[in-house]
């Protein structure tokens, strides 16, 4: 791998690009999605379409004062914003968005990222506690244990993936996927995987919703119990890191569900695989995501930890064994 | 799920939920005593929003409490309008014409299925659904825009007048009530029962939740949709009738589960039977004034009067003294929801936080109409 300085500058520029972008678009496809799904249309009024929209909000948020109430632990408090953005970002460097782009790559890439998922959980845990609010605390005390519940199944289903490619490189995971969706994970044709991956595929995309923190999961930010969660003392760039981290996190979530389970920069017939292959299959997720969000209540924090305690976590177990008697028996 | 406990002083702390908080929908306060994410005592705190009405009531002649009704109960207003008429009437032996009291029931029952869609679109924001409150927002919108040709308001009508109704309804109203009523016929298997009631996240939110049993009812003094959500089968307009409802066939949807669901039917299934009520009502409608003769300073011989109605969220009862005076002497409201929101502490002892919070969404709480 070329090491030059020139290498490392532009991964940096593409990755802050890339995640600005995404941190502030997602926001806005988000508003757009949601109001074609109920009938309105959302912002119209910035730029062409709204188009400017985030900017304007991204202006507004940033000339707001950064209110530190009292009783607050302030470096705790100022820090824990920052610190929901920087996992995710971070993660963005050993991702492969395909044969040829990827600012790092790692051997244990898998592990990293998952690492950095645990890392992000602290920002929630920290604005939390540091705010002073009750409601704020409870909404800390929901995530973490929401997050830690979630990543046992997740870590399972993932080394199925990894038992079947035989690496913990996400390159490597990616790359023996090529050639057509029958040789993607999802689908995986070879000593029959099709039968077991589907449910780990299923399985892992229920987690990454629960590890986000999203709606239908979204109990750290059930605004009509918690108010905001723990954004509640949260105002001006504190609010707007939060988000972006949030929207980031996703990106992340869906960059990893697709080297892992859906072929990464491959094409489902084979041809032309490419770096628009991986965007179209984010995208696609992160349309999912916007959608689930849409349309379901929310579920209740003992219901969300008995499906992952009696559900999840002994199908995925079930799952990892079957999947490791198939590589043995083939 | 409610589990017994029985923590430790040191182990409690006390979570302020409103006045100003997104689930309560209004200036409600319940002060929450928590062991952890379990309520261990509920107090609704209540006054934020007290405005003396039925203090007012004696400072104005009875024509000038009409607007004040409105304001109560703003999901409902109109059978607010139609309590007070009622009671009024009742006192000065007031004939309404057959026409006015038709109308009356149209327009009311209009309100009504307003009030219903409003509580469901609430009651799912307060489970975390964003997207039916707009749909439901939609159909709601209709029904504004044919009361307030009528009326000339939007939310807070005062449409009623002793002796009958401001305005008559015209062949337009008419026409635009029909089509609304086919045009919500259609979209609610759709938008309502398809996208919601058979959800499955929905379902574990709400049945099992919230039990209220029959015999608290009796002890709280629980009526409407609430009561009837628990297997008491009782509806102002059927059990103690008023105005022209005898005249109309309609069913009065009663669940025995006493959950949250159950009241949940049971508002679902009235908005259908409003919707049979009004069909009815234009059918039949009678011509003749929509006006009685009625002097124009009111002077009720002394004495004491009451009437009761069926709004939205159970029995108003309106308990009138007059003292032959131009204005009332004294009145005192019977409104549902106080004693509806009374039994929140009783029913959330021991209740998850998230689940009493959808409890709260399903008694179907107006504020404004607790305090007065």
């Amino acid at each position: 791998m070329e090491t030059s300085i020139w290498h490392a500058l532009l991964y940096l520029v593409g990755i802050l690009a890339f995640a600005g972008l995404n941190a502030a678009y997602l926001g806005y496809c988000e508003r757009k999605g949601a109001a074609r799904i109920q009938r309105r249309s959302g912002p119209t009024e910035v730029g062409y379409a709204g188009l400017l929209q985030p900017l304007a909000d991204g202006i507004k948020l940033m000339s707001k004062q950064l209110l530190v109430p009292k009783g607050v632990d302030g470096i705790i408090f100022r820090a824990a914003p920052i610190l929901a953005m920087v996992p995710a970002i971070t993660s963005m460097a050993v991702i492969p968005f395909s044969g040829n782009i990827q600012a790092r790559a790692m051997e244990l890439s898998v592990l990293l990222l998952f690492a950095l998922a645990a890392l992000a959980m602290f920002a929630i845990l920290l604005g939390g506690w540091a705010s002073g609010n009750k409601y704020a605390l409870i909404s800390s005390t929901r995530a973490v244990s929401q997050t830690l519940a979630y990543e046992i199944p997740m870590l399972f289903t993932v080394i199925t993936v990894v038992l079947i490619s035989g690496s913990l490189n996400l390159q490597d995971i990616a790359l023996d996927q090529q050639g057509g969706f029958w040789r993607w994970n999802i689908f995986r044709i070879e000593n029959g995987h099709f039968l077991t991956m589907w449910i780990s595929f299923l399985i892992f995309f229920i987690c990454t919703i629960a590890e986000t923190n999203r709606a239908p999961f979204d109990m750290a930010e059930a605004e009509s119990e918690l108010v905001a969660g723990f954004m509640t003392e949260y105002g001006s760039m504190g609010f707007g890191l939060f988000m972006m981290g949030e929207y980031l996190n996703i990106v992340v979530a869906a960059c990893l569900t697709t080297v892992l389970f859906l072929g990464g920069w491959d094409c489902p017939l084979g041809l032309i695989p490419g770096v628009w292959w991986f965007l179209i299959k984010i995208y696609i997720l992160i349309f999912t995501f916007i959608w689930i969000r849409w349309t379901f209540p929310r579920t209740q924090i003992y219901k969300l930890l008995n499906l992952n305690w009696k559900i999840l976590i002994p199908f995925s177990m079930v799952n990892l064994l079957i999947t490791a008697v198939l590589i043995k028996v083939f | 799920m409610t589990v017994p406990i029985s923590p430790r002083h040191d182990e409690t702390f006390v979570l302020n939920l409103g006045p100003q908080h997104p689930a309560t929908h209004g200036v409600l306060r319940v002060k929450l005593t928590m062991d952890g994410e379990y309520i261990v005592k509920a107090e609704p705190v209540l006054g934020y929003i007290h405005r003396m009405h039925e203090k007012m009531a004696e400072a104005g002649t009875f024509a000038q409490f009409m607007p004040n009704t409105a304001r109560m109960d703003y999901l409902h207003a109109l059978a607010f309008n139609h309590g007070w008429a009622l009671v009024v009437e009742k006192a000065a032996g007031i004939e309404v014409p057959p026409r006015a009291e038709y109308i009356r029931v149209i327009t009311v029952e209009l309100n009504r299925i307003h009030s219903h869609l409003l509580w469901w679109a609430a009651n799912l924001l307060d489970l975390g659904a964003f997207t039916p409150l707009l749909y439901a927002f939609d159909d709601r919108e209709q029904v504004i825009d044919l009361l307030e040709r009528v009326t000339g308001s939007r939310l807070t009508y005062s449409y009623m007048r002793f002796g009958g109704v401001l305005n008559d309804i015209d062949e337009d109203f008419i026409a635009g009530t029909r089509a609304f009523l086919v045009r919500l016929r259609e979209r609610m298997p759709v938008f309502y029962h398809d996208l919601v009631t058979s959800n499955i996240i929905f379902i574990k939110r709400v049945k099992d939740i919230g039990i209220i049993t029959p015999e608290m009812c009796r002890r709280y003094g629980v009526t409407g949709p609430v009561a009837r959500g628990s297997g008491i089968n009782y509806d102002v307009r059927k059990d103690e009738p008023y105005s022209v409802y005898p005249h109309f066939d309609f069913d009065v949807p009663v669940f025995h589960e006493c959950d949250s669901m159950a009241r949940y039917m049971v508002r679902v299934q009235e908005m259908e039977q409003s919707m049979r009520i009004i069909e009815q009502a234009l059918d039949a409608l009678p011509d003749g004034p929509i006006m009685a003769k009625v002097p124009k300073m009111l002077k009720p011989e002394a004495g004491y009067y009451y009437s009761a109605v069926e709004t939205a969220r159970g029995l108003l009862g309106h308990r009138l003294v007059c003292n032959g005076d131009k204005n009332p002497y004294k009145l005192k409201l019977r409104s549902p929801t106080f004693s509806n929101l009374s039994l929140f502490g009783e029913v959330t002892q021991g209740m998850l936080l998230a689940d009493a919070l959808a409890f709260l969404g399903s008694l179907d709480l107006v504020i404004p109409e607790i305090d007065r």
